[in-house]
């Protein structure tokens, strides 16, 4: 329950961070960190037009979405906390529950019959495609190193654990971070900024979504980069006492927006036939993470 | 009293083969499907008596050549006529009013339902029989009666070119199953099942060799690959009805055949666990990967079999580890997450195949380049596809998710072994399943999202026929048992904990605190799955009461500014995985026909892609071309001469009767020989 509200409320920043860093970064101001949230409640308070060509799948599928995020969170424990929800092998779950929002999502593109938004789906369903075998390798490398296989156990023991399991803390948190980025469309992979239908990802897929609808899907996109932030501040949290713990969570969830913002400001798009190239080599960043695990267990061969 | 219920059961089916030939077509749907249902609930009864009651075996005196020929019904045999009733029931229902359009054909429909009847008999006899030539007989019935109905529409030439490729596959399945069952018999001195036991135990190796005999017979029939390439052919080619059935139960019986071997045969099982799960691999990764190009709907759904054949493997493999290494979590959580899967793929698959029958009768085609915005048409086929779509994606809170779980549950915690090669094939089984999941996806939001979403993009015919609520009841049932499966998924843990004792016989009594972790994972997933709908549910209304109060109006898709008809500039199915073909390219055979733009005022421009499977070409297709090649040398002797022929004749005959004769006389030259 902890880690689910604080999840909720590092998510009100979040985005907010994330700009703020990049406007700094390129010189100006920027917007205050709650504006992107301010904009979310103008948004569920606004009508909306929808394509007449759309049916209720199109209706629908935004609020599926964030439900399948929200429940995606409530499996997320925070330190020695359990999340609301935790059984072995959770995490299968948590990521069949992110792929039936997602296939919500892809199926909302194409509900519009239009020329631009089945580019987006094609492209998320594929590059989600890709991206699922590293997050269920490192979950699988953590399953071996600590001998469980439900979020909480793995995360507690993990801590307890060598310090060499911080090192591969450390590896995992990189491969989380670009599944973070990748899953939320963001830099290397997908500019949401840019203002060409042709070369966006996930910004495309939503180009008839307005009011209530779009309110949930960029909470959604907010509440997404937090859960990933949750995850990553789990491989260090530890079982340390609450005061120091919930601190410590929201400096690595302003920390990871930061990381974003700069990553943002700094890198190029890549080139869209280059994609998925990259997002192999996540894969293999999380095999040489399992090879790793196997060295330190001493069961490689 | 189970063998009077197998006798009334099989009685039934015998007198409704003599009933239908003399009746009407109108008359022959009703017949057949209070029979067939009357033969369902006889076959529940069963199904009940065995779960309830336990074990229970009977035999016949047989004849001379056949000795003694034992019935037994177990866990495994009921649970599978539990899943072959359920699909033939659904499956006759909607196949009558599915063929109501060609009730002119009342020959050919009186045809069909004999095949039908006889088909699903032999069905549940494979169950039960477990004298290797009984078996073997019933078990070719069952193919010939497989071949009648996939060929109902025998005066289409691709129909028909489709049911002999079937009827050929199956019978070099029957062959390799004769090999293994005479091979049998010899050693063992005795057709029946149950010796294969001892005679395993004493002789291991030949006991490997004995099972994978018997796992290609049975995998020709199931569809791995490289054994699947009857699959793709001859679901589009069979009606509706037959495609779900077919793939729903028919292919199972492979499976069937490959569980009830191995709960006879003793041997080195981690070399079968390694060998199934690689060909189990192969083939999930290998059927999705093609499933995505398909453009005919039908054979989309048909390599979707492959895959899940494939998945079904996976968990069998797991299971044989299990025994090999002696870890009952992973027995448990193999041959249950197989046998679940099992009867989930047989419900959604036949939903999914029920489903497109109803777009075929809507639009008479099931090309998915040409289809879309059916959702509007017939939405409640569209639904039902949807809930087809997402359980075979393996999405929760519907079945695929169970069972997909319960062997992600087996394989994670196989991962901790203290073995590398058998971490390394558990994280590779891992990705495999995780990749298949992925795929799916892609798929499925092809599939769904180009036949029923968007508008149409072709002229669909005038005369559509609206979807009467009737025809949809039976998916209706079927799509109730996916969430009933995906939410309460604890129902069936009792049986499947009966049936995977089935399989561990020199581990002793169960740790029964193992088995309840495994099964309170299943509720603990059933549950959640249920929290998750609450939960959207709840979100749905939250949504419904705020846009309630605000305005909402409806305009055209946004078009960059373009504001015309846009039908033919929608996403086709091939623009929507057109970055994934490239990707897979070089794996996959797709043959590309493209007209390009020249010259000052170009003419139409044009691609059309053909997906070919590499392994037909290299399994299928080259040796027939050698073969062929081989025996055009001989055309010369069919020279259409019946002087010739019947020259042929007799030197065929004189051969046979001198041979011995011959072979006497070189016997006495050698032996002259040797004495000298």
């Amino acid at each position: 329950m902890v880690s689910f509200l604080l999840i909720i409320l590092a998510s009100f920043v979040f985005i907010g961070v994330v700009v703020r860093t990049k406007s700094i970064a390129s010189g100006r101001k920027g917007p205050g960190v709650m504006q992107p949230m301010k904009d979310i409640i103008r948004l569920w308070r606004k009508g909306a037009v929808y394509s007449k060509t759309s049916s209720f799948i199109f209706q629908m599928a935004p609020t599926i979405y964030l439900a399948s995020i929200l429940l995606a969170i409530a499996m997320i424990p925070h330190g020695k906390l359990p999340g609301i929800i935790s059984f072995d092998g959770d995490f299968v779950m948590f990521a069949y529950i992110l792929a039936f929002g997602k296939f919500w999502m892809i199926i909302s593109a194409l509900d519009t019959g239009s020329s631009f938004e089945g580019m987006g789906a094609s492209r998320e369903a594929l590059y989600s495609m890709l991206v699922e075998p590293a997050f269920f390798i490192i979950m699988g490398s953590f399953a071996l190193f600590t001998g469980y296989t439900s979020f909480y156990d793995i995360f507690s023991t993990l801590n307890y654990g060598p310090y060499i399991s911080y090192l591969i803390g450390l590896l995992a948190t990189f491969v989380l971070v670009l599944i973070a980025m990748i899953e939320n469309s963001r830099m290397p992979v997908d500019d949401p900024k840019t203002h060409l239908e042709l070369t966006m990802i996930h910004e495309v897929m939503i180009l008839d979504n307005s009011g209530f609808d779009l309110g949930n899907i960029f909470y959604a996109t907010s509440l997404k980069f937090s859960m990933y932030g949750a995850l990553i501040a789990n491989l260090f949290l530890g079982a340390v006492p609450l005061p120091i713990s919930i601190p410590s969570f929201f400096i690595i969830q302003f920390v990871f927006a930061v990381a974003v913002g700069i990553l943002e400001s700094f890198m190029a798009r890549f080139r869209m036939s280059h994609n998925p190239q990259f997002i192999f080599i996540l894969t293999s960043v999380s095999l040489l993470i399992f090879f790793g695990v196997l060295l330190v267990l001493g069961k490689f061969i | 009293m189970e063998k009077h219920l197998l006798e009334v059961f099989n009685l039934i089916g015998v007198l409704l083969v003599i009933l239908i030939p003399f009746l009407t077509a109108k008359k022959m749907g009703i017949a057949v499907l209070t029979a067939i249902s009357l033969q369902v609930l006889l076959a529940f009864i069963l199904v009940y008596r065995i779960f309830s009651f336990g074990f229970s075996e009977f035999s016949y005196s047989g004849s001379f050549t056949t000795g003694e020929i034992p019935i037994r019904f177990d866990y495994l045999s009921a649970w599978f006529i539990m899943l072959i009733s359920f699909t033939f029931l659904t499956g006759t229902w909607y196949g009558v009013q599915y063929m109501k359009k060609y009730k002119d054909q009342t020959s050919n429909l009186a045809l069909h339902s004999i095949a039908l009847t006889l088909a699903y008999t032999s069905l549940i006899n494979i169950c039960v029989v477990q004298n290797a030539l009984v078996f073997l007989v019933v078990w070719e019935i069952m193919a010939l009666s497989s071949f009648t109905i996939i060929i109902f529409e025998h005066y289409k030439k691709d129909t028909l070119k489709a049911g002999i490729n079937f009827l050929i596959q199956s019978h070099i399945s029957i062959l390799l199953l004769t090999i293994g069952f005479i091979y049998a018999k010899v050693k063992t001195g005795s057709y029946d099942f149950a010796l294969l036991t001892n005679f395993t135990t004493l002789h291991p190796s030949v006991g490997l060799v004995l099972f994978m005999l018997f796992f290609t017979g049975f995998a020709i029939k199931s569809g791995f690959v490289p054994f699947h390439t009857w699959l793709p052919l001859a679901h589009p080619a069979a009606p509706a009805h037959i495609s779900g059935i077919m793939s729903g139960v028919i292919i199972k019986i492979g499976i069937f055949g490959i569980l009830r071997m191995l709960t006879f045969i003793k041997t080195d099982f981690t070399v079968i666990g390694y060998f199934v799960l690689l060909v189990s691999i192969i083939s999930g990764l290998y059927g999705v990967m093609l499933a995505i190009v398909q453009h005919n709907l039908k054979r989309l759904l048909a390599y979707h079999s492959i895959e899940n054949i494939g998945i079904i493997g996976i968990g069998i493999g797991l299971g044989c580890l299990g025994i090999g290494t002696s870890q009952q979590w992973l027995i448990a959580a193999g041959f249950g997450g197989a046998l679940l899967h099992t009867l989930n793929h047989s419900l959604f698959k036949s939903l999914l195949f029920y489903s497109t029958g109803n777009i075929y009768q809507l639009a008479h085609t099931v090309n998915i380049e040409s289809l879309g915005g059916l959702i509007k048409r017939i939405p409640r086929s569209s639904y039902l596809f949807l809930v087809g779509s997402l359980a075979i994606c393996g999405l929760p809170p519907f079945n695929g998710f169970v069972s997909e779980f319960f062997i992600y549950s087996g394989l994670f915690k196989g991962i901790q072994s203290s073995n590398f090669l058998f971490i390394l094939v558990m994280l590779f089984s891992i990705l495999a399943l995780v990749l298949i999941g992925g795929l799916a996806l892609i798929c499925f939001t092809k599939a769904f999202g180009i036949v029923f979403l968007g508008t149409n993009r072709s002229h669909l015919p005038d005369d559509l026929a609206d979807e009467k609520p009737l025809s949809v009841f039976p998916l209706t049932l079927i799509a109730f048992f996916i969430l009933l499966i995906g939410i309460f998924p604890m129902l069936f843990s009792s049986m499947l904990l009966n049936i995977t004792n089935l399989f561990q016989y020199d581990l002793s009594t169960l740790q029964a605190a193992n088995m309840e972790e495994t099964f309170d994972n299943l509720t603990a997933i059933g549950l959640y799955s249920l929290g998750f709908m609450v939960l959207t549910a709840l979100m749905l209304y939250i949504r419904h009461r705020v846009t309630n109060r605000l305005v909402s109006q409806k305009d055209i898709t946004w078009g960059c500014g373009y504001v015309g008809d846009n039908q033919k500039m929608q996403y086709t199915a091939s623009s929507f995985i057109r970055t994934y073909r490239k990707l897979v390219e070089p794996i996959l055979l797709i043959k590309k026909e493209k007209k390009l733009a020249v010259g000052m005022y170009p003419g139409i421009i044009e691609q059309i892609t053909h997906p070919y499977d590499k392994i037909e070409r290299a399994f299928i297709d080259k040796p027939i071309y050698y073969f062929k090649r081989f025996l055009n040398r001989f055309v010369f002797l069919q020279n259409g001469n019946i002087q010739s022929y019947i020259l042929y004749g007799f030197i065929f005959l004189t051969t046979v009767f001198l041979l011995p004769l011959i072979i006497a006389k070189i016997f006495v030259v050698i032996n002259f020989l040797n004495q000298l």
